[in-house]
């Protein structure tokens, strides 16, 4: 896109980019180093006390301690626990919010409508204040059963998208070799449907994996609870900024390999779409519609909230 | 009922406060997500590299550690202004790279040759990217930043746990005085959020319709 806004750069617009790049590099370096700089230098309390710098050894000195790594790895776990548990359980929600509101009872179908806006327009934190109060699960709980209906809701608006979006022959075909319009949509529909949104199914999870994180707040013990809470506590505050630094080192490993995933499944499903034997015309235009499909979806989804509509 | 009715106040200056924050790191998002989106489409690599990685880092960062950061970490670190604020710049900061995305994606959606024919017919850059690009990759745009700022409307509860006093920390501060009616209560919270979430949900279903691109 960019390349067909101008001409293709002559060597002194070359040369003026370039420059501009290096300009560009030097006053980010800078600003990374003068923040750097200030985060190693010691800092003098009201009282007068001298406190070594962010990179000070005697503020990462724990880390040498393997019993600090057995606990940020039980953090993390703990993360990825709540994270698993929720994830199959919005799939497993979000089928049956599909079937649901693509039901032909009128009376299932409506109510399902105002359900669901409830769900995806409010905040998953207070869903799990609410659970944890209500139904008073415990914090392990509560995270789980918000987290797994809050996306399931949005997995379910998916399906049904991807089910709607589906030619009406392939339910036509089902019907005519006799079977039942369960079977029907049980092995033709849903399948289909699944497959064409597996890239936002999965995306949703990456959110999912993020706001695990939100557990913080109903006092479960996850990667950031257990670093900067906990043990923070336990070894001093004096660590605060660099066991914070690990929690999020850690989280964003996490989530980065998860996106990197996610990406890698959309385009092969992406692939899977296209039409074989197209000519190069149709199969770029394809090929562009597609990667913006998934761009937008991706913004959409990545919100950390998804649309509410 | 009546614990609602009697704390009315505390809820409606929460939801004062949600507002702002949204108002606040609405706009600020909606800037420095404009200027990420530009960066990352530049001819100059280094700032484009920057882009990248400012985007893919504050993207895979859970919002709550970001808050936190500000929260705690930031005042650790010497920064002396209230949480309020605090809360403004982290929120702007978690927002700004989805609405980079979603402008950017707006601009590469644009097919090929839309610019291939403003370029052929002896356009310029300004004058492609002014009169024929920009104008549909701003109605491209709308729906998706809409659906982003539903998402930071959600987001800004986050804040409530991190000692601003919005609609979810008011929220809190109600359940610990009347225990009795917590179930009321958190309905009238969710009713309050719901309030914002589905207006924005229904301007962007009636812009999406309205500014949609035939092609």
């Amino acid at each position: 896109m960019t390349q067909v806004l101008y001409d293709a750069p002559g060597p002194r617009a070359r040369r003026r980019s370039l420059i501009a790049s290096i300009v560009g590099g030097v006053v980010i370096a800078a600003i990374l180093v003068a923040l750097v700089a200030a985060l190693a230098a010691p800092r003098i309390t009201a009282a007068g006390a001298e406190l070594p710098g962010m990179f000070d050894p005697s503020r990462w000195d724990i880390f040498l301690d393997r019993a600090v790594w057995r606990r940020i790895g039980i953090g993390t776990l703990n993360t990825l626990q709540m994270a698993a548990v929720a994830a199959v359980g919005a799939v497993a929600i979000g089928v049956l919010i599909s079937f649901l509101r693509t039901a032909r009872a009128a009376w299932i179908r409506y109510p399902m409508v105002l359900v669901l806006e409830f769900l995806r327009g409010m905040p998953v934190l207070l869903m799990m204040l609410f659970v944890l109060l209500i139904f008073s699960t415990g914090s392990y709980w509560a995270g789980v059963i918000a987290l797994a209906v809050y996306n399931g809701a949005i997995i379910g608006e998916a399906l049904r998208a991807g089910i709607q979006s589906l030619p009406r022959g392939q339910r036509e075909a089902g019907l005519a070799i006799g079977l039942g319009p369960i079977r029907t949509r049980m092995s033709i529909e849903f399948p289909q449907a699944f497959r064409q949104m597996l890239p936002i199914i999965i995306a949703q999870l990456v959110v999912l994996l993020k706001d695990t994180s939100l557990a913080y707040v109903i006092s479960y013990p996850e990667l950031l609870r257990t670093t900067t809470y906990q043990m923070a506590n336990y070894y001093g505050s004096r660590y605060l900024f660099s066991l914070f630094f690990v929690a999020f080192a850690i989280y964003l490993t996490m989530n980065l390999l998860l996106s990197w995933l996610a990406r890698i499944i959309a385009r092969r499903v992406d692939a899977g779409r296209l039409p074989k034997g197209s000519t190069p015309f149709s199969r770029r235009a394809e090929k562009h519609a597609a990667r913006r499909r998934s761009d937008v979806e991706n913004v959409v989804l990545d919100g950390g909230g998804g649309a509410a509509r | 009922m009546d614990a609602i009715i009697e704390n009315l106040p505390t809820f409606l200056r929460g939801f004062g406060t949600t507002l702002a924050l949204l108002g606040i790191a609405g706009v600020g998002a909606l800037v420095i997500g404009t200027l990420v989106a530009g960066m990352r489409i530049s001819p100059v690599g280094s700032l484009r590299g920057f882009a990248t990685v400012y985007t893919e880092i504050l993207r895979n960062t859970p919002l709550t550690l970001v808050l936190f950061f500000c929260a705690f970490i930031l005042p650790y670190l010497g920064v002396r202004i209230d949480f309020f604020a605090l809360a403004c710049i982290g929120l702007t900061a978690y927002t700004s790279p989805f609405i980079a995305e979603a402008v950017r994606s707006g601009v590469n959606g644009v097919p090929v040759g839309q610019a291939e024919a403003a370029r052929s017919i002896g356009l310029r850059f300004g004058q492609t990217l002014g009169l024929v690009v920009m104008p549909q990759a701003i109605r491209m745009v709308i729906p998706p930043i809409i659906n982003v700022l539903i998402a930071l409307t959600k987001n800004t509860s986050v804040a409530g746990a991190f000692f601003v006093k919005d609609l979810f920390g008011s929220a809190q501060d109600v359940i610990v005085r009347r225990g009795d009616e917590v179930f009321a209560i958190l309905i009238a919270v969710a009713v309050f959020y719901l309030i914002v979430t589905v207006t924005l949900g229904r301007i962007a279903a009636v812009v999406e319709k309205k500014v949609a691109v035939l092609r």
